[in-house]
């Protein structure tokens, strides 16, 4: 049994396994890249330390017969890529790590 | 009293009201970006257009000291109108009167335009700026929200509903707009939630602000709740007037008939899928290489990309558009994407609105939260949703349309009306590999050299079976065309099934797995 407050009223009540185990909200990292959908590491378009925009291409995951492309989110500094050529990589796996830029620098 | 006198001081009352709640929550409202309820109307309907109803209506609460009180129009004003010359019924929420929250007569002025656009066969337009019921008139104002509810129901699939949200839309008032058919939201002004971030604070402890639980971003991109997303109220203004030049008034009656204009030419349609089936593309691309001027007006742009879906004209009459995007996702069906279509047909079917699908597909995307997520209950959706639809439905297979995918794409077995392929099209029962390997396991296992005898078998699967004649041969496809022939066989298409007629099995209404 546990309690459950709706309207800040308490109620007693059996709480759901769904309920119990959902992870609790955490606003987007821009700076850990994910990727978007399962599939293997076909190209990796980009080095550790180098300077990226938002939208450029990071990567091409190969998945559902298709070369697609992984954007890059914001405009930083490639601080650490966390896999190689051919790996397989689930949906959500954080695959390259990014670092914020001054902006002094991009110009 | 002489009748001048007496036209004066119906002038005197209206100066009054128009004012709404008054100089200093007018000055709140504009520094929040926002625009009066009145202002927005005007924005919205053709100049002078606007014919206001129910100005003198007053609440009438007596608990908690509200006989006390006076609210201008009770906080919402209703009237009708023109865009571009259609007729249209509206009703605005006016934050600047008691945050705009419903009690009692506020509801009873919402229902009664609603009753009327009903009545008359006319699009209802809502904009909602409210902070939520009015606590003061308890019950009354649930009431009034079940009756809204309920008529947003009895209206969906007569006449068109817009819900513009401008503001709050907090607790059970959310469900007007779900129940409506396109919603359109502004950024950092539109906030959509059933409970808001105090209370998951206090209840669960987690921290989010109100853009990141229910902003204009998130429900343009993530919940799916909102069709539309403008950065400013004119820019929605402009989408939405956009949008009525679209839909006819009823279901009764088809969408205006505009000049019919030629695609822009630099939109070369043989150019843009390429030869490399792994390549992405943007389906966009081939939408405005045969809708007239190139004019493909797209709806939840930002919701599951994957797949695409709008409306564009050919020869002058409304079309709607279902694509998948290689772009996004290598194109794939799930959750998301399927629910989105799926709406967007039977939108289309309820109001004459023919559908041409373009079917790029590589099948369903596999994983443990697409399956627990139920893409089996949405995915259904899409085949039901095409099964149902006994408006023209025109087929072109691009590239691939695999397994499940092919048949969900409007394929041939759900009645489309015409399928055409691309002699790039590759229809099989599932890809190359996939298929390869299995069909040819042992061959490929007893091998001396697998991996080569793997590829060979592919090679020789791809050159068999990867492409529209196997499927064309059998009927299901009706013509393989060029790219380049694309518009002259659609418009043909339209044309020749402007007068479509089938007959369904009597119900009283179907069970679409919602």
């Amino acid at each position: 049994m546990g309690v459950l407050n709706i309207d800040t009223s308490l109620y007693k009540t059996r709480i759901s396994g769904k309920f119990s185990n959902r992870k609790p909200y955490k606003a987007p990292d821009p700076h850990s890249v994910q990727s978007f959908i399962p599939g293997t590491v076909l190209e990796i378009l980009v080095y550790t330390g180098q300077n990226v925009r938002k939208g450029d291409d990071l990567m091409i995951l190969d998945a559902m017969k298709m070369q697609n492309l992984l954007k890059c989110p914001m405009d930083g500094k490639v601080k650490k890529i966390l896999v190689k050529k051919g790996d397989k990589v689930t949906k959500g796996m954080v695959l390259l790590e990014l670092e914020w830029l001054k902006e002094s620098l991009h110009k | 009293m002489a009748i001048s006198k007496k036209i004066k001081e119906l002038q005197e009352r209206r100066e009054k009201l128009l004012l709404g709640g008054g100089e200093q929550a007018i000055e709140k409202q504009k520094a929040l970006g926002k625009r009066t309820a009145r202002e927005r109307i005007m924005a919205l309907l053709d100049e002078g257009s606007f014919n206001e109803y129910d100005l003198f209506v007053e609440h009438d609460a007596r608990d908690f000291d509200m006989y006390k009180k006076s609210l201008p129009s009770d906080g919402v004003l209703i009237g009708s109108g023109t865009i571009y010359g259609a007729p249209v019924a509206i009703f605005a929420q006016d934050f600047t009167v008691a945050g705009g929250s419903l009690g009692l007569m506020h509801s009873r002025k919402i229902t009664k335009i609603m009753d009327h656009a009903l009545k008359m066969r006319i699009p209802l337009i809502g904009i909602n700026d409210s902070g939520g019921a009015r606590i003061q008139e308890g019950v009354n104002s649930l009431a009034g929200y079940g009756e809204i509810f309920f008529r947003n129901t009895l209206s969906s699939g007569v006449i068109p509903q817009i819900s513009v949200i401008l503001g709050p839309c907090a607790g059970g008032a959310v469900y007007s707009p779900a129940l409506t058919d396109f919603v359109f939201v502004v950024d950092n002004i539109s906030k959509m939630f059933i409970t808001g971030p105090e209370v998951i604070k206090t209840v669960l402890g987690e921290e989010i602000s109100m853009e990141d639980l229910g902003g204009a971003k998130v429900h343009s991109e993530i919940t799916g709740n909102a069709h539309f997303f403008a950065s400013s109220e004119d820019e929605c203004f402009e989408q939405i007037k956009k949008l009525i030049t679209f839909i006819p008034w009823h279901n009764g009656q088809k969408a205006r008939m505009f000049e019919p204009a030629e695609p822009n030419p630099d939109f070369s349609i043989e150019k843009i899928v390429p030869d490399d089936p792994t390549l992405p593309y943007d389906v966009k691309n081939v939408i405005r290489a045969v809708v007239d001027n190139s004019d493909f007006f797209e709806i939840m742009e930002h919701y599951a990309r994957n797949m695409v879906i709008g409306f564009g004209r050919m020869g002058g009459r409304t079309t709607g558009f279902v694509a998948n995007q290689p772009l996004e996702m290598a194109g794939v069906l799930d959750v998301d994407s399927s629910d989105k279509a799926a709406r967007f047909i039977r939108y289309c079917d309820a109001f004459n609105i023919p559908i041409i699908t373009f079917v790029d597909v590589p099948g369903y995307l596999p994983g443990a939260d697409q399956e627990h997520a139920g893409v089996i209950r949405h995915g259904a959706k899409v085949l039901y949703a095409y099964s149902e639809a006994s408006v023209p439905k025109i087929t072109v297979i691009l590239r691939k349309a695999y397994g499940g995918g092919y048949i969900a794409m409007s394929s041939r077995h759900l009645r489309a009306d015409f399928v055409f392929a691309w002699p790039s099209a590759e229809i099989a029962v599932m890809g190359p590999e996939g298929a390869a390997n299995i069909i040819f396991r042992k061959e490929i296992m007893s091998s001396d050299d697998p991996d080569g005898t793997r590829k060979k078998k592919v090679e020789e699967y791809k050159e068999k079976f990867a492409n529209p004649y196997v499927a064309a041969s059998r009927g299901y496809v009706d013509a393989v065309i060029e790219p380049s022939e694309t518009r002259k066989f659609l418009m043909h298409s339209i044309t020749v099934s402007e007068n479509k007629v089938i007959q369904m099995p009597e119900k009283k209404h179907g069970l679409p797995p919602f």
